[in-house]
């Protein structure tokens, strides 16, 4: 079954924009910390890509069909180490997200998580056999997606578990919602989110009020989207250099190297490079979407746009806060944030869709 | 397996691929999704657009103000030295605390008003007045710090605490103790909000500390000097990374003024404790050597920042302590108008010189009893011992004789009822009187009744102590008024009005003043052996005969005078004492005396050998 794949068949165009992508974030990660106490980060970063490409190629090794077939058991594994993670993470900042690993590095289960939601939704609509979707298999899809979202969200992790979401909705959409149903669920969404308002913690209120309004409290949770705009809107065409954007180099941007790395991007590198990096995602996307279309069977297919609604959903929400047309959700940016978890699970699902790639003859 | 459709086993998957007709998903859904990112990075790169290419000026603008600061370099003023280069008023370098206001946190400046004693009210004020200064500004909101202050903004200026607090070096007025020469000085404070709509003080900013009376006021332009500012590049936490440029500080000059200490510390020993002024200065030149004024206030607790408490401790104290009684008191000058009158009577030819009186303690004029001071009456009277004695009925005499509008042109010719000149602000001008003045204030006619009043420095008449000392003091020069004035003129002096007067009319004036003090007259306590002083004393009633008699007027005093200059040909100083409720002139006489003697004890002493001024160093 294996025989006729070869590293010639992996989509060098989907790759190369990827190594593009990270090799700029890498520039910027430097830009950023060059003189901080967080100086490593990109050599780190550097390990982390290099990391990143082996796990996508391993990824390739197995037939996504047989990945397909374990989902059941890492969707439990999944769940069980979410709850470990709630008993026995690391707590930083608040919230439990980490697991310790061995020699100082830490696990973050909820970003690996995505990957198994992308197999699961996948898996099950393509099992599927009715041309729309009925409300029983809704409900149940929703439900086994529902379950790792509320162990995420009470870490607290409202950014990651919102990710998960967008997995959901791609699939269900092209499986074929129905408009009752749609109707239904924006029904019930207008009734329950007054009432998850209360269920927020009091930063996250903030943030969405910061997001109406960032003036409302300049000092306190608008600075950092007062912050970003600055350091965007300062940049200009043409940006102010690497390592020479002030908003960056004075530290009044907040963490310029993982969630606001592409504010600190926009200001030293301008209109332009913003441009440049935008087409980029762009050009990635739209590679994961001709897999999509190319993929031997609905599950294949399903899995790319899967990875495809989840990368897009990371880039809108990341990318749209930098602007402040989004709220401040702390979500990386694929690719460019530093940090392993993240990245090491987009490269995942980069082989998941070279895997699907790799088997496009299959049928 | 519970978790998947029941229709299928799961472990088929892996076998065969699920057989369905249309193994590819619906091409307009996939189509839908690719709108799907078109349109989300459409939304994304509007944002971008908006910011970076269409509101980049507004943004670049905002990234500067984020990191570029400017710390003001407050510029010292300039030294008040008195005549001889002695330092009246100095600067002493302080700690001040600089509040940047771009970083400010409202909920932080409660502790920071508790911590550095400061009013809250008056903190947010203050930060409420600079609003339409560049908010990159930081402004001062204390300064002379204690060291506990200094403390507390020290432990309390990290990033966690008050980022937005900074320390930085200022001078500060320190003016003489216990209030001496308060009233000339003046001092200084922050401009206020009046103060920046007014057009002359537009050439300052909110925050400059200007002068706000006397000297300090006056010559505000020459003391105060240019403030630098040093702009910085900051970190978010304040941190300086880089200095951009400084622009130096321009330093005040310092000012001379005509006050000789000696004489001043001489003056305001004499005045403590009582209520008065004492203006003296040198009639040839119009150079005033002492002014005090009392009570006094403490300038100190004005030099740069005030609390509102303490103004209004100041300000609404019914003793008026601000008020500097030596231009600004407006009061009848009783018998030291005297010599005036006398000169009137005999330039204007009406009276001879020979002129008797009889005075048996009083006189009826238009059907009305004026009394003299002197129950008994002082019997034949001329001019000389109406002069010694301060008879007021040979005055009342002259007055009727010359008319009102004689005693106003020589009144006015000695510089009475308008303003000396002098360079100090809010200088009074006080009343005299005359058929014009009265048409002109009252629209009423002038009765020959009301001049009999006016003769003996009485009725509507009110002049200042520094009137009375340049009037004198012309008056003794022969006729040569020189302006009064605390700066040494730079230039030439402005020429001084003059008079043709007959000098043996002077004579005569001078010989009754020289008789007052050193041949038995009412001040004869002020005699110094060896100095020819010659002078007037006076009581003016604050209130008619009538008023004091009722039971209001009880506690009313008269106010007490002299008026004297020495030496009696070719004076040399000129000195007039107010004793507010001081019952008698010749109270105030001896400090009058006090003064003239230390003034030419001093003469005395710099005029020897110069080894001699070597031994005393």
């Amino acid at each position: 079954m294996s025989g006729y794949r070869s590293v010639r068949d992996l989509d060098w165009t989907l790759l190369l924009v990827a190594a593009a992508i990270c090799a700029l974030g890498i520039l910027q990660i430097y830009s950023a910390t060059h003189d901080t106490v967080w100086r490593d980060a990109w050599w780190k970063q550097v390990l982390y890509v290099a990391t990143g490409l082996i796990l996508l190629w391993i990824v390739t090794l197995v037939d996504y069909h047989s990945l397909l077939g374990n989902v059941p058991f890492l969707y439990v594994g999944s769940i069980v180490l979410l709850v470990v993670t709630f008993f026995a993470g690391r707590t930083v900042f608040g919230s439990r997200r980490w697991i310790p690993l061995f020699g100082g590095f830490h696990f973050q289960v909820s970003e690996f998580v995505k990957l198994v939601l992308v197999l699961l939704v996948a898996r099950y609509l393509s099992e599927l056999t009715a041309k729309k979707l009925e409300s029983p298999d809704l409900l149940k899809l929703a439900g086994l997606v529902g379950l790792p979202m509320l162990l995420v969200m009470s870490q607290p992790d409202l950014g990651t578990s919102l990710t998960y979401l967008p997995i959901l909705a791609c699939g269900v959409f092209l499986a074929g919602l129905q408009w009752k149903h749609l109707a239904v669920i924006l029904v019930a969404a207008v009734l329950v989110l007054p009432a998850a308002w209360f269920t927020l913690k009091d930063y996250q209120k903030a943030r969405l009020v910061t997001f109406v309004d960032p003036a409302a409290d300049p000092q306190g949770s608008g600075y950092q989207v007062i912050q970003s705009k600055i350091a965007v809107g300062s940049g200009g065409m043409w940006g102010k250099g690497v390592t020479h954007g002030s908003q960056t180099q004075l530290r009044f941007l907040p963490v310029p190297h993982t969630d606001f790395i592409f504010s600190a991007f926009a200001e030293e590198h301008g209109f332009v490079g913003v441009v440049v990096v935008l087409g980029l995602y762009f050009l990635l996307l739209m590679q994961i979407v001709s897999n999509a279309q190319a993929a031997p069977d609905r599950a294949g297919a399903y899995l790319c746009m899967g990875v495809a609604a989840l990368l897009l959903f990371h880039v809108l929400v990341n990318v749209g806060m930098v602007v402040g047309r989004m709220p401040v959700t702390g979500i990386p940016l694929p690719l460019m944030s530093f940090g392993g978890s993240s990245t090491w699970s987009v490269f995942l699902m980069l082989g998941l869709v070279n895997n699907v790639r790799l088997r496009r003859f299959l049928n | 397996m519970i978790l998947f459709p029941s229709r299928r086993r799961a472990d088929h998957l892996t076998e065969r691929p699920v057989f369905r007709e249309d193994i590819k998903l619906a091409g307009h859904k996939v189509a839908t999704m690719q709108y799907v990112v078109v349109g989300t990075f459409l939304f994304l790169l509007a944002g971008f657009w908006e910011l970076q290419v269409r509101d980049q000026e507004l943004y670049s603008q905002m990234a500067d103000r984020n990191r570029i600061k400017a710390h003001p370099i407050p510029a010292p003023r300039g030294k008040i030295l008195d005549r001889d280069g002695r330092v009246i008023v100095d600067n002493h370098s302080t700690f001040s605390v600089l509040l940047a206001r771009e970083n400010l946190k409202e909920s932080h400046l409660k502790q920071i008003a508790e911590g550095l004693h400061l009013d809250y009210d008056d903190l947010q004020a203050r930060i409420r007045r600079f609003r339409s200064r560049p908010r990159y500004e930081a402004i001062i909101i204390k300064e002379g710090l204690t060291p506990g202050e200094l403390a507390f903004v020290e432990a309390h200026k990290d990033p966690d605490s008050f980022p937005e607090l900074e320390i930085i070096h200022t001078q500060r007025r320190l003016y003489p103790q216990d209030g001496a020469l308060a009233h000339v000085l003046g001092y200084v404070g922050e401009i206020s909000e009046n103060e920046l709509n007014v057009p002359d003080y537009a050439r300052y900013n909110q925050g400059d500390v200007i002068g706000k009376a006397g000297i300090e006021r006056q010559y505000n332009d020459v003391l105060m000097g240019v403030d630098g500012q040093r702009q910085v590049i900051v970190d978010n936490r304040g941190v300086v990374r880089q200095v951009l440029g400084s622009k130096d500080a321009v330093p005040g000059k310092p000012l001379s003024l005509t006050i000789d200490l000696e004489l001043q510390a001489v003056a305001e020993l004499a005045m403590d404790g009582h209520r008065g002024a004492v203006v003296a200065m040198d009639p040839r030149t119009g150079e005033v050597l002492a002014v005090v004024s009392r009570p006094a206030y403490d300038p100190n607790r004005f030099a740069g920042r005030i609390r509102t408490r303490d103004w209004k401790e100041i300000s609404e104290n019914p003793d008026k302590p601000l008020l500097n009684r030596a231009i600004q008191g407006q009061l009848a000058p009783g018998s030291t108008f005297k010599p005036i009158v006398a000169l009137a009577a005999l330039e204007s030819g009406e009276v001879d010189p020979s002129f008797q009186v009889n005075c048996g303690g009083g006189a009826v004029f238009y059907g009305r009893p004026f009394k003299c001071h002197l129950r008994g009456g002082h019997g034949h009277t001329e001019l000389n011992r109406a002069l010694a004695q301060s008879c007021d009925v040979y005055f009342y005499n002259l007055g009727n004789r010359i008319g009102i509008d004689t005693i106003a042109k020589y009144g006015e010719m000695a510089g009475l009822g308008k303003r000396t000149g002098i360079d100090l602000p809010y200088e009074a001008a006080g009343e005299l009187p005359s058929t014009a003045w009265k048409i002109r204030k009252f629209r009423s006619k002038w009765y020959a009744g009301e001049t009999i009043s006016v003769a003996i420095g009485q009725g509507a008449l009110t002049v200042t102590p520094l009137q009375l000392a340049a009037a004198t003091g012309g008056l003794a020069m022969g006729g040569v008024w020189h302006r009064p004035h605390l700066v040494k003129y730079e230039g030439a002096a402005p020429p001084p009005s003059k008079a043709e007067l007959n000098p043996d009319n002077v004579a005569r004036v001078i010989n009754g003043m020289y008789a007052v003090v050193n041949e038995g007259g009412t001040a004869a306590r002020a005699r110094i052996p060896g100095i020819e002083l010659c002078g007037k004393t006076g009581t003016a009633q604050l209130a008619s005969n009538e008023f004091l008699k009722s039971k209001a007027g009880q506690g009313i005093k008269d106010n007490a005078w002299f008026v004297g200059f020495a030496p009696k040909t070719n004076p040399e100083i000129v000195v007039a004492a107010l004793f507010e409720s001081g019952e008698h002139g010749n109270l105030a006489a001896p400090i009058a005396r006090d003064i003239v003697k230390a003034y030419f004890d001093k003469k005395a002493r710099r005029t020897p050998a110069p080894a001699l001024l070597a031994e005393r160093r």
